[in-house]
């Protein structure tokens, strides 16, 4: 952490400009003045006096990543994490806006919560949004105040953790979102297929003797959302953490169908199989699973070929003793905000070839869009000035126990990743240098 | 930490040469004729589910080596209480535990504790998962009866999803050629089954199964693990039960086991039970002296 005072002027010079919103990828200097992009121009043509500047040479400079999908664990499960320390991680790993989800204890259903987490006590040094809880603590029977929420500032509704799994509850929920354009965030999974299932259904899990997640049980409540959006007028909907390629065939026919249709996938599904697992090590066991190899392929073809809209981490955080037991019994979930960024730019470009401006799009404009973050995900004049600016060729190796997260749940500590974040930047502020 | 030397934690990672390895050793031992291998050392049996045969052989075999049992059982200790699975690890290690044998019904429970205790942690059954020393006695008993698994051809019928005792028998028998044919409906046989070792095939006919076959093992429709699955038992009983016509089907010197607890009228009749063919009482027998080797191994004693 760096910088007590907000400057009321920074020019990020030098660096290399990718801000997919405004298709600039090229070298660019950034003004920010007063939290808000001021300027953009090419090298030394901004001119007049600036407060601060901010050598970028050799460096990308981006529009403030953005997290869809984060447990901060506030209120009720500071054990695990708070927002203070979640979006200290999230900083580190170049978020500068994260939605946290509504799975806490109690769960985020009204609007004094969404206002709780918005308080300066919360210590938050990046940007939270909240998506609030899409039936009265989530369980699936009442929806909540969608108007009221969605007026107190909440990005979103979900009863994430759990599907919204009644037919007549979800088509409820989809037709008064759309009357408000608000997303309906959807955690697929037909929970009446999954009982005392621990990871994803297939050779494996049969060989390690756990039951099976099938591929059908996320696919259907896909297929039967999908269907319902392209019937709801205005019906938003999102799906969280898609895994499944049959899922995925259902969410292409919506977006061709021009349904308003999107979703979100995360670092751990387009790096990892279930073939992963190692000794029942429960920093493998998150919810969706880890999926088939040609689940991973599929996925991995719909983030190159512009079909996904964002990557979200699904950052999960446990304490020690709800992950070292049993695999079974361990909590479900991984932590993810600070190697988001390196394992795309490990698997996605420098592996699969897929170009930066195109990652950047699904940390950026894609996941602003989903939302609605208006004046973010990009950096055009006006822009609040949520600047994320890394080194996409540094090789580092990430250390769980130096996380700033609360926990440890990561099946990627002591991995060797390219990429790094060197500084954050919230409305014009550097809250993390790296 | 990895596993302490002497572990057993499964059948699918142990080589075939240390396999053999033990069933000689196996061979040697005799509970009649205790030998003080295992003298002064504290064998821990840690039961988080109910066992007949494995626990009591376990100990018996322990016994004859000369070690002390102590058995602790989840109903009256403190996992009743909530005591978590390692937190009992690290206690009964600060006991003076040498050898911990669990036996749990979460799979993979005797890995975790093996990651995080330094003594020998043998597995005793986890879940679905494995139960090595039943795959040890059965190969000692197949071979007792075989003499070689050379060319040898094994029919497993029965709830092979919910069967560890199947998994960790078809580990075993694979990595000596022995061809495996698995049997039964698909809610209990289903066909990912083919993928867990080399030589394994799947049929669905009874008669598939047993032509040519030298050991038929049966295996009990785990009701209490059926978790919801709908099976009609008339029907599994019409098609899959072992009774004297059918076990005609297969070689003429064919033998029938079984892990136990047998459910006549069910996956076996009593005449198939009680037959000439049936070596499911062998197969109990042979587990205290294949115990021993296990435990004469855990501690390095196994020369």
């Amino acid at each position: 952490m760096s910088s007590e005072k907000t400057p009321t002027s920074l020019l990020i010079k030098g660096g290399h400009l990718i801000d997919p919103a405004a298709r600039i990828d090229a070298p660019m200097d950034v003004l920010l003045k007063e939290g808000y992009v001021a300027e953009v121009a090419p090298p030394h043509k901004v001119k007049g006096a600036v407060a601060e500047k901010f050598d970028a040479r050799g460096l990308i400079v981006a529009p403030g990543f953005i997290d869809l999908h984060a447990h901060l664990r506030e209120p009720g499960q500071t054990h695990k994490e708070t927002i203070a320390t979640g979006t200290a991680a999230a900083a580190a790993g170049g978020f500068t806006s994260v939605c946290t989800m509504p799975n806490t204890v109690p769960v985020v259903d009204s609007i004094e919560w969404v206002e709780w987490l918005r308080q300066p006590e919360r210590s938050a040094v990046v940007n939270v949004f909240a998506v609030a809880a899409a039936t009265r603590a989530s369980k699936g029977a009442t929806l909540t105040d969608f108007r009221a929420l969605h007026r107190a500032g909440a990005v979103a509704v979900t009863d994430d953790g759990k599907p919204i799994l009644e037919d007549g509850i979800m088509r409820d929920a989809l037709v008064l979102g759309g009357e408000l354009n608000f997303p309906v965030v959807q955690h697929a999974e037909d929970t009446r297929m999954t009982e005392n299932c621990s990871m994803h259904a297939g050779a494996r899990s049969f060989r390690l003797g756990l039951r099976g997640m099938t591929a059908a049980a996320e696919a259907s409540i896909v297929e039967r959302d999908v269907q319902l959006a392209m019937q709801i007028p205005n019906a938003r909907l999102h799906i969280a953490h898609l895994s499944t390629a049959d899922a995925l065939k259902s969410v292409r026919r919506g977006k061709r169908a021009k349904a308003r249709v999107t979703f979100e996938v995360t670092p751990h599904h387009f790096t990892l199989t279930d073939e992963d697992m190692r000794d029942y090590d429960s920093n493998f066991k998150m919810n969706p699973p880890l999926r088939s190899a040609s689940d991973r392929e599929a996925i991995l073809a719909a983030l190159a070929d512009g079909t996904v809209d964002a990557i979200a981490t699904d950052h999960a955080p446990h304490a020690a003793h709800e992950k070292e037991m049993e695999f079974e019994r361990a909590a479900f979930g991984i932590t993810g905000l600070e190697t988001a960024l390196a394992l795309a730019i490990t698997r996605l470009h420098r592996e699969k070839r897929i170009p930066l401006a195109r990652i950047m799009e699904l940390f950026t404009a894609g996941p602003a869009r989903c939302f609605d973050l208006r004046g973010r995900g990009s950096l055009a004049r006006g822009c609040v000035a949520d600047v994320t600016i890394f080194d996409p060729k540094k090789k580092w190796t990430f250390d769980a126990a130096k996380s700033r997260s609360k926990s440890r749940n990561t099946p990627f500590d002591g991995w060797p990743l390219t990429g790094k974040v060197v500084a954050t930047i919230v409305g014009g502020k550097i809250v993390y240098s790296g | 930490m990895n596993p302490a030397r002497g572990s057993l934690l499964g059948i699918e990672h142990l080589e075939a040469a240390e396999i053999l390895r033990l069933l000689k050793f196996a061979r040697r031992m005799n509970p009649d004729k205790p030998r003080p291998l295992l003298k002064g050392k504290r064998v821990l049996l840690l039961f988080y589910e109910a066992s007949t045969r494995t626990r009591s052989s376990f100990e018996i075999a322990a016994k004859s080596l000369g070690a002390h049992t102590v058995l602790i059982q989840a109903m009256g200790s403190s996992i009743e209480k909530g005591e978590s699975l390692l937190d009992t690890g690290y206690t009964v290690t600060a006991v003076g535990a040498d050898i911990i044998v669990i036996r749990h019904p979460n799979a993979g429970a005797p890995y975790v504790m093996a990651q995080h205790v330094d003594v020998p942690v043998i597995n005793a059954g986890d879940g679905l998962h494995e139960h090595p020393s039943q795959a040890l006695l059965d190969a000692y008993t197949i071979l007792r009866n075989k003499k070689t698994f050379k060319g040898l051809q094994v029919a497993i019928v029965g709830d092979i999803f919910h069967s560890r005792v199947a998994r960790s028998a078809c580990h075993l028998l694979s990595k000596f050629g022995v061809k495996i044919i698995l049997c039964g409906p698909p809610e209990l046989v289903p066909d990912i089954a083919t993928t867990i070792a080399p030589g394994v095939r799947v049929t669905r006919h009874i008669e598939d199964a047993l032509r040519g076959t030298d050991v038929v093992m049966l295996l009990r429709v785990q009701k209490e693990r059926l978790s919801g699955m709908k099976i009609d038992l008339p029907e599994y009983i019409a098609r899959y039960q072992m009774t004297p016509a059918r076990l005609k089907m297969a070689k003429k010197d064919a033998i029938v086991m079984h892990p136990g607890p047998i459910i006549r009228g069910l996956e076996l009749t009593s005449e198939v039970a009680d037959g000439a063919q049936a070596r499911i009482l062998e197969e109990v027998r042979n587990g205290v002296p294949t115990r021993m080797a296990i435990l004469a191994r855990a501690t390095g004693k196994m020369r």
